[in-house]
């Protein structure tokens, strides 16, 4: 029997007179790639922000389980919390920590986990070298394994745009977490960056131990590693099922008339 | 290794500089002793608010209240007992606390600790604000608490304020200071809690994402900032002899903003130069304040209020012509001095981008 | 009323006489707020100059009546011309220049040039305190069944009402103010449905100044002591009444005004063992709407799209 890690019951989201995200019921088993697609405007970076505590839901509620047998309610948590807990993310618009090094980047992330308090870090008590050491290592071994090790030194921002969101997503491997969220990881990437970009979000997840959540307009990149798809329109879920039984759904493809698949 | 070698030129910079800090306490005049002692006080200060505003990216005006706090604990406690009740002449002082006496030093740890303590209790509601509200606040809470020093007569000695502080002006003393309040600074910045800051200053959304408590690194930034604000103000009291509470007005914050301004948001060794800037120019600008005279005529311009007109013009050209100041986010670290003296015309030569 | 007497040992004269001067205190707040409303609706900014505009209205007003001998009435409509002048030169100089820099810089020029107008006050004029011109009638004490009321204490509240509706009128029913209303609600559309983003900010700023300046000469022919520090607390105390009335909202301004003087003067006036810390109701007043309601009064909630 998978576990399930993340489920949301029910989540509503609403501004004023708009309903963002309607009745959302969605289920993310272990191991899994989920992926979560629909026109613009749909509502699913929305419902990311729901997820991960930047909003919190108008209704409904977002359950995580991390580890057999533990269910956590995370619904309205603060980011931050749910960082700790091991659920990580990317954004939509890319938010890197500009002005700061590529290796800055990387190694803030690995401070959610620090044991050591502001006191042994100030004097460099060897409780903290120790941690501070280990966290070095870890981000040497992520910046490798993206080939970013030998412009490390180098302003975030002054690095290509594909390589940005290749950073991004290391940084959020950085905090050591079970769920991955991605918004939109191939934006703005050609065909063969796409496939790339494939194989390396199939590798972390084997690597890393991972569950992948996420939202994605490329349709090759969707199809291909997704083990099962929920469509959003209009805030509604209008759709889920296999990538199959997706590409062959009539209202799937109503919603999307017109919608380019966008290089 | 490069680390072991910059921690031995840190320390023998120090001592050296110490060193100096001896020979001018032996030899130059009291004038110009309390000149540089003043600047080592500014740039204490103005590093503390370097830490909210430059590396946390939290905009505070708070720093004149904070340093009220310092200041009037070394006021209330290290007046000689004997001297008070001419001190305290309008309203007696505060039975509980007119025995009570401390050495300079207990005075200025005990200020720090209490303005990082009221930091703390002002931070919590305060700064889950956004910019310019959390300027606003944190500008009010300074007022508030030089309303309360101004009010509390018994404990403050309200709008008299304290004299017959035994005075200060030992440049060694307060190198000592100002070397430890740098180092411990730059210690928790170049730590994992200051790269932190830095995360919250550049993106608090992402921050957040990565696990960084907003809430815990804000006050923790704030609280620390106020300690050191503390104890710069209590130096600031003994090397001015007395304090009062006209002496923290906010407008007194505004220095401290030229500081960092001026020498870089986010750079420690900027403050340094920031303050020594600032320092140096309210001292040797008087000349504005004074009637000036070129070959026997009388130029109309110079005369008292000049000075500062000139300071907050040099604010304004700072701000909109020069924003990154002096260092901008970067630091002179010993690689660059001793490339520097390596290769003292390599900055012109190359033009290379190197990764800072 | 001999009860109300009896708790709060106070006569329904003196009491009258607190609320005059309450509701005086509280439209001159409500005529200064409105100026910080309506800069922060438009630019998000915090226009920490304005209480120093008000504060150099005074010195126009009070040059021109005592210099140059101007008229008082003449003088009265000359100060707020330049008054608004001032205000859109300072947002010319000061805040246009970096409009695309990080909102830090725009704080900090905002700082700057309140800084500058404070210390060019203190060195034109000195930083002895001058005594505002005495005005025919205005400042003149009138007795009003034993009430002592200044004169001008009737037509302060008169003023502010019809400035409010005269710029509501602006506001909702001229094309101008349908612009307004438009770079407030959104910055960017705006442009690109073709507003003049630059003169609609300056007409912002003309309009907002020109109201200080209304302000200031009430509150000169009030309190005629003014130094170049006059502006700040005030200052202060009047962008909390924006934010209290709900920032961005301009009846919301004049309604935070109005607690926040009114409050002041009551509060020393039923407690006068505090009278020392009636500046500090002001702060307490924010940190209480912060707490409870963030948003101000008659504010509305606003969500960062991330």
């Amino acid at each position: 029997m998978i576990r399930t890690v993340l489920r949301t019951e029910h989540v509503t989201m609403q501004f004023g007179g708009v309903i963002a995200v309607n009745d959302l019921n969605i289920v993310v088993k272990e191991h899994e790639i989920i992926a979560l697609i629909g026109p613009n405007g749909a509502g699913k970076t929305t419902a990311f922000n729901d997820i991960t505590g930047v909003y919190t839901p108008t209704k409904g509620r977002v359950i995580y389980s991390p580890a057999e047998g533990k269910e956590i309610d995370i619904t309205g948590r603060k980011p931050s919390e749910i960082a700790q807990l091991g659920i990580a993310r990317t954004f939509q618009n890319i938010r890197l920590f500009k002005d700061l090094s590529v290796y800055e980047n990387v190694l803030i992330a690995k401070h959610l986990h620090l044991e050591s308090n502001f006191l042994a870090a100030t004097f460099r008590l060897p409780g903290y070298k120790k941690e501070e050491e280990a966290m070095r290592a870890d981000v040497e071994r992520l910046l490798k394994e993206v080939n970013l090790w030998d412009v490390r030194n180098e302003k975030a921002s002054s690095l290509p745009y594909g390589k940005q969101r290749y950073l991004e997503i290391v940084r959020a491997l950085a905090t050591e977490p079970k769920l991955l969220l991605l918004d939109e990881p191939a934006a703005g990437m050609n065909p063969k960056e796409t496939a790339e970009l494939t194989e390396f979000i199939r590798q972390i997840r084997d690597r890393f131990n991972l569950t992948i959540f996420m939202i994605e307009h490329h349709m090759d990149l969707v199809m291909e590693i997704s083990d099962r798809i929920y469509v959003l329109d209009f805030g509604t879920t209008i759709a889920t099922g296999d990538p199959a039984a997706i590409q062959n759904n009539e209202r799937v493809i109503k919603a999307y008339l017109g919608e380019d698949e966008d290089a | 290794m490069n680390n072991k070698r910059n921690i031995m030129l840190t320390i023998a910079a120090l001592v050296i500089l110490f060193g100096v800090a001896c020979f001018v306490q032996a030899e130059v005049n009291s004038y110009v002793r309390r000149i540089i002692n003043l600047c080592l006080v500014y740039a204490i200060i103005g590093l503390s608010m370097n830490v909210t505003n430059g590396f946390a990216g939290q905009f505070s005006l708070g720093q004149a209240g904070f340093m009220a706090i310092g200041a009037y604990m070394v006021g209330i406690f290290t007046v000689p007992v004997e001297l008070r009740a001419d001190v305290f002449y309008a309203v007696p002082m505060n039975p509980h606390l007119v025995n009570v006496y401390m050495p300079l030093w207990m005075a200025l740890i005990l200020g720090g600790v209490l303005a990082a303590f009221v930091a703390g209790i002002i931070g919590t509601p305060v700064l889950r604000l956004r910019g310019d509200y959390l300027a606003i606040a944190t500008l009010g809470f300074s007022e508030i608490i030089r309303i309360v020093i101004t009010n509390a007569t018994s404990i403050t000695n309200g709008a008299l304020g304290i004299k017959n502080i035994p005075p200060l002006n030992d440049v060694r003393y307060i190198f000592m200071a100002a070397a430890i309040s740098y180092v411990l600074i730059t210690l928790l910045l170049n730590s994992s809690y200051g790269r932190a800051f830095k995360a919250i200053r550049e993106d608090e959304i992402a921050a957040e994402a990565m696990g960084i408590s907003l809430f815990y690194h804000k006050n923790l930034a704030f609280m620390v900032s106020a300690f050191f604000a503390g104890i710069g103000g209590g130096l600031y009291g003994a090397l001015l002899g007395t304090v009062d509470p006209k002496n923290f007005l906010f407008t007194l914050t505004y220095n401290f903003l030229l500081i960092i301004v001026l020498g870089g948001m986010g750079s420690v060794t900027g403050s340094m130069f920031g303050a020594i800037i600032v320092t140096a120019g309210l001292e040797y600008l008087r000349l504005f304040d004074e009637p000036m005279e070129l070959m026997g005529i009388a130029i109309p311009l110079f005369r008292p209020g000049l000075r500062m007109v000139v300071f907050s013009i040099l604010l304004m050209v700072c701000v909109l012509f020069w924003r990154r100041g002096i260092m901008g986010t970067n630091e002179l670290t010993w690689e660059k001095i001793i490339s520097f003296v390596k290769h003292p015309l390599s900055g012109f030569r190359k033009k290379g981008v190197q990764g800072k | 009323m001999e009860l109300f007497q009896a708790i709060t040992n106070m006569t329904a004269v003196s009491f009258a006489q607190h609320m005059v001067n309450g509701i005086s205190l509280g439209s001159l707040y409500a005529l200064i707020a409105i100026g910080y409303t309506m800069v922060y609706g438009i630019l998000l900014m915090i226009n920490f100059a304005h209480a120093d505009i008000v504060m150099m209205a005074c010195y126009f007003a009070l040059f021109g009546i005592t210099t140059f001998h101007i008229p008082w009435y003449l003088t009265f409509i000359l100060t707020i011309a330049a008054t608004a002048l001032l205000g859109v030169i300072i947002e010319r100089s000061a805040y246009r220049p970096l409009r695309d820099a990080p909102k830090n810089s725009v704080l900090i020029s905002a700082i700057g040039a309140s800084f500058l107008l404070e210390n060019l006050a203190n060195y034109l004029f000195s930083g002895r305190p001058l005594h505002f011109p005495d005005i025919p009638f205005l400042s003149s004490m009138i007795d009003l069944n034993g009430i002592q009321v200044q004169a001008i204490c009737l037509f302060i509240p008169v003023v502010t009402l019809a400035c409010l509706f005269l710029l509501l009128h602006i506001v909702n029913h001229t094309k101008t103010g349908m612009a307004m209303r438009a770079v407030s609600k959104d910055y960017e559309i705006a442009r690109v449905m073709g507003v003049n983003i630059d003169n609609i900010i300056s007409i912002t700023f003309a309009i907002g100044s020109a109201l200080a300046a209304i302000g200031a000469i009430m509150w000169g022919i009030r309190y005629p002591g003014i130094t170049p520090y006059l502006g700040v607390m005030p200052g202060l105390k009047c962008f909390i009444a924006a934010v209290v009335g709900g920032i961005g909202n301009i009846k919301g301004a004049v309604i935070g005004g109005f607690i926040l003087g009114l409050g002041e003067i009551l509060i020393v006036a039923f407690f006068p063992q505090f009278s020392g810390y009636r500046d500090a109701f002001a702060f307490i007043m924010l940190l209480l709407i912060l707490f409870y309601k963030p948003t101000g009064l008659l504010g509305e909630k606003m969500t960062e799209k991330v």
